[in-house]
């Protein structure tokens, strides 16, 4: 692909479905043409590569005719359809590379933005992601640019080594439920058309969920009623009637009905279930709390406030007084189950049934945690009574594990060098001479002869102690020289600016590479065998830059680069050791093995 | 302290003398928790073989030592010294300045504190003689650091747990020895819950090669390590160095080491390593491949050939 244009056979299509005029498209760094075979037809093109935004193309194998598509900024698109898929493939890498370029040269401000590669196909969401995160992270996005840009990684290689990434940005992002209204249903207000004495009430499966919510009553009733005994139509009707009632305050002729029906008593009475809930929850509050101030919370059996539903002041009392609900009592209600949240997520199909059966199945996973209330009431009131000077003190002074600074590695890097410059041998001197005994012996001899003689004095020779104290003095303050301030300063910083953050950028290109580089072993395919030897010279020329820097350095600063440099070199050591060993085993096994090309 | 100064200037009809005594007082309760009172936990290296074949003889390191912990002792009448025998058998306190201060030993000849130390000293190494007697012969001659690092941080965790006063802790190692590698995952946890416990160890290394054990304790935990050059003059060192109490480590400047020898043990062989294998599960550390991991029984999967093997193979990172 080295020469600057392709040309082949092609028909050219306006749809996928259009049969198409064959020609010959013409491609190359800058346009691409098409030239009909018929040289009166109109058909011919010539369109520049800068306005092709994307390229599509079928995939081999599929049923389909091999077709790229190239989309324009308009909206367009101009489709060609080839003979065969090498076609197609040689096109398609011809024209990525392209865009790929006519990309980088453009906008310098968009250079970030990620290219479409021809082996994967980015959702908009994808690549935003990754846009993202390369403009939060500036060392990232220097990674990106020198080695996707560098074409030693391709895109696909580079994000596959940080799928962590791109995985933790897009679990963030998890499609919130929606809860319920906090509309109270009884605001929805029934529909009298004026002429007739019809109401109607609408209900819609949303409001079905809500009411199940809200009213534990009802959704029993409807488990247990509907289909056996009435079908949901009725069902609701009834419900509708007894909401009816209700809002007419009419508490006489609500009991009047109740009274003959015994399904529609079970809308009108108070709800039984919500009663021993809300009994349940007096009893899981805080034991040390004032249960009489509690009782409060206990609205089914107090006298309500006075307020009814729609706001309108009643207090004639009367024996009824189960058929009547406080504005307070349902309010209360609708606001548990509105903070509650959404515990059925239902699709809202017309379907009430699945929705008052899911509804129940997740009521029954609740209803398991509360059978230990007794008990857990019991492990409450032992932990809110305990004497605070009867516990052992739990605030022992704790330091979090920390991990430290990646940087502190060439700290440590250096003192190993050093070390190695430093006496090699590392056992104490032979022992044979010496028995066991022989040792305790001295030991003890020695004890025993400080127990008569006392502490020698002077314990130090003056002259001793002076020259101690000097050559402590001068290492510490020459240390202190070269620190600045800050004791926890490290040997990068003694080093200048420009060094240190050159220094550090190749430090982590060469992590970079080699993660990659030694991924890719063991190699099975064509494709892992480019790579590495991609990365290979990119590793060769990050090694020559080293030298480069160390070379450029005064010679002061060269040793101290140059201890912090070795460690590195040592890993593309390593590396490049590594493959080319591998390429010899290659070729010895059997030369035919290599495929052609990539030696 | 405070509310002092106002309270002594408002009662202008006191006497002096009763100011003096207020302030006497507020001082004294005050002292308990200032920050410059230290509890300073010494290890002390008593392993027979070092110092039969050290040139720098038992007995004067005795001496330096002794009167270093005796100066520790007259910086604040509150500090408080102990001393842990490291043996190589055994490990035991040999001194514990706030249980035998009022003691009156021999004929005043010496300190108390030489007095018992060098008595306790030599019953122990009778003791760490008689226990090695039982052990097989070819042994390693390492000391048991591990044990009085644990028993050191025993005896501070006991101190913390006696109320909100007590003295700054801090380890103070006096080692000779060479590491001992199969004591490396011991000590790194001791290490670790120094670190955690905020304890700092410093260490004084008077052996002839450097030890990476020491240099990663006091790195980890933020204490200094230094190893003199001139060993006739480490009074000189310790009292420069490793005799600040923590509060003024702020203000001070200590030396600080060059590089610190971060290589860890495998934990198969024991061996110091600087390139091995890492269980991904448990981060065990070996220096051969195996098949399992011997610390957490994780599998390892079958390397397809040898060139995966080398996949696995790697640097071991800076960890601390």
């Amino acid at each position: 692909m080295s020469s600057g244009h392709v040309t082949k056979r092609a028909k050219y299509k306006t749809s996928v479905k259009d049969p198409g005029t064959s020609g010959a498209l013409r491609l190359n760094e800058q346009k691409l043409m098409f030239m009909p075979d018929n040289r009166n037809s109109s058909t011919k093109l010539a369109v520049e590569f800068k306005s092709i935004q994307g390229h599509k193309y079928t995939k081999e194998g599929s049923k389909k005719p091999p077709l790229i598509n190239l989309s324009n900024a308009q909206g367009g698109s101009y489709i060609f359809e080839f003979d065969n898929y090498s076609d197609l493939h040689v096109c398609r890498d011809f024209v990525s590379k392209v865009l790929e370029k006519s990309k980088d040269t453009s906008s310098v401000a968009s250079e970030k933005t990620v290219v479409t590669l021809p082996d994967e196909q980015l959702s908009a969401a994808e690549m935003q992601l990754r846009i993202k995160l390369l403009q939060e992270d500036c060392e990232l996005q220097k990674l990106h640019q020198q080695f996707v840009g560098g074409n030693i990684l391709t895109e696909a290689e580079f994000w596959a080594a940080r799928k962590k990434l791109l995985d933790n940005d897009s679990s963030r992002k998890s499609n919130q439920r929606v809860g319920f209204k906090s509309a109270m249903i009884s605001d929805i207000r029934p529909l009298t058309d004026g002429r007739t004495n019809k109401v109607t009430f609408s209900l819609t499966p949303e409001i079905i969920l809500q009411i199940f919510a809200e009213k534990p009553a009802v959704h029993r009733a409807f488990l247990n009623l509907v289909p056996k005994k009435m079908t949901e139509m009725e069902f609701w009707t009834k419900y509708c009637r007894a909401e009816y009632l209700n809002r007419t305050k009419n508490v006489h002729t609500a009991a009047a009905e109740a009274a003959e029906d015994e399904e529609l008593a079970l809308f009108l009475k108070e709800d039984d279930i919500l009663a021993t809930e809300v009994r349940k929850k007096i009893r899981r509050v805080d034991p040390t709390l004032d249960m009489e101030a509690d009782e409060g919370d206990d609205y089914m059996h107090l006298p309500d406030h006075g307020i009814f539903r729609d706001g309108s002041k009643e207090l004639n009392e009367s024996q009824h007084d189960i058929y009547r609900r406080t504005l307070l009592q349902d309010l209360n209600r609708h606001a548990a189950v509105v903070l509650e949240g959404r515990t059925v997520d239902v699709e809202m199909e017309d379907n009430t049934r699945a929705v008052a059966e899911a509804l129940a199945r997740s009521k029954q996973g609740k209803e398991g945690a509360d059978g230990y209330e007794n008990e857990e009431r019991l492990d409450r009131v032992s932990r809110s009574t305990t004497l605070e000077d009867l516990q052992p003190p739990h605030s022992l002074p704790l330091a979090p594990l920390s991990i430290k600074d990646a940087r502190d590695y060439f700290d440590s890097q250096q003192g190993n060098t050093l070390k190695t410059f430093r006496d090699p041998s590392g056992k104490m001197e032979s022992l044979g001479s010496l028995s066991t005994q022989e040792a305790y012996g001295s030991m003890r001899d020695a004890i025993s002869e400080m127990k008569s003689m006392g502490v020698s004095d002077p314990i130090i020779n003056p002259e001793v102690a002076l020259k101690v104290f000097n050559g402590l003095t001068h290492s510490i303050s020459s240390i202190k020289y070269n620190h600045g301030k800050n004791p926890r300063e490290s040997v990068l910083d003694r080093l200048p600016t420009v060094t240190k953050e050159k220094l550090l950028q190749h430090w982590t290109c060469i992590q970079e590479l080699l993660k990659h580089f030694w991924s890719s072993y063991p190699i099975t395919t064509p494709y892992l065998y480019a790579k590495v030897s991609r990365l290979k010279d990119a590793m060769s020329n990050i090694y020559r830059q080293l030298e480069e820097m160390k070379a450029s350095l005064q010679s002061d600063l060269r040793h101290q680069v140059s201890l912090l440099v070795r460690p590195m070199q040592r890993a593309l050591d390593a590396a490049i050791q590594h493959h080319d060993a591998d390429l010899q085993k290659r070729s010895a096994k059997s030369s035919e093995e290599i495929p052609n090309g990539y030696v | 302290m405070a509310s002092a100064p106002s309270k002594l200037y408002s009662g202008l009809s006191l006497a002096l003398s009763t100011i003096f005594f207020f302030f006497k007082v507020v001082e004294g309760l005050d002292s308990v928790i200032a920050d410059d009172v230290s509890l300073v936990v010494v290890l002390l290296d008593t392993n027979p073989f070092f110092w039969t074949t050290s040139s720098f003889p038992f007995s004067h390191f005795l001496s330096h030592v002794l009167a270093f912990l005796n100066a520790i002792l007259t910086l604040n009448q509150l500090n408080q010294v102990v001393i842990i025998a490291t043996g190589c058998n055994s490990c035991d306190y040999v001194y514990d300045s706030s249980k035998t201060a009022n003691q009156s030993f021999g004929n005043g000849r010496m300190p108390t504190l030489c007095a018992t130390l060098l008595q306790n000293l030599e019953e122990f190494m009778t003791k760490d003689e008689k226990l090695g007697i039982e052990e097989a012969e070819e042994r390693i001659t390492g000391s048991l650091l591990s044990g009085s690092l644990s028993m050191a941080l025993c005896y501070i965790q006991r101190v913390f747990r006696s109320g909100s006063l007590h003295p700054q802790p801090r380890i103070l190692c006096l080692q000779g020895s060479p590491d001992g590698p199969e004591q490396y995952v011991a000590i790194m946890n001791a290490i670790f819950s120094a670190q955690r416990s905020m304890v700092p160890i410093d260490s004084c290394y008077i052996g002839v090669q450097n030890s990476a054990f020491l240099q990663q304790a006091s790195y980890i935990t933020g204490g200094v390590h230094h190893k003199p050059q001139q060993l006739d003059g480490l009074f000189q060192y310790l009292l420069t160095i490793f005799a600040t109490d923590l509060h003024s480590r702020s203000f001070l400047q200590l030396p600080k080491p060059v590089g610190v020898d971060f290589r860890a043990s495998c934990f198969c062989h024991k061996n110091t390593i600087d390139m091995g294998y890492i269980c991904s599960v448990c981060l065990s550390i070996f220096c051969t491949r195996h098949k399992k991991c011997s610390t957490c029984g994780s599998t390892f999967g079958q390397a397809q050939s040898d060139d995966a093997s080398a996949t696995n193979r790697k640097r071991k990172a800076p960890d601390s």
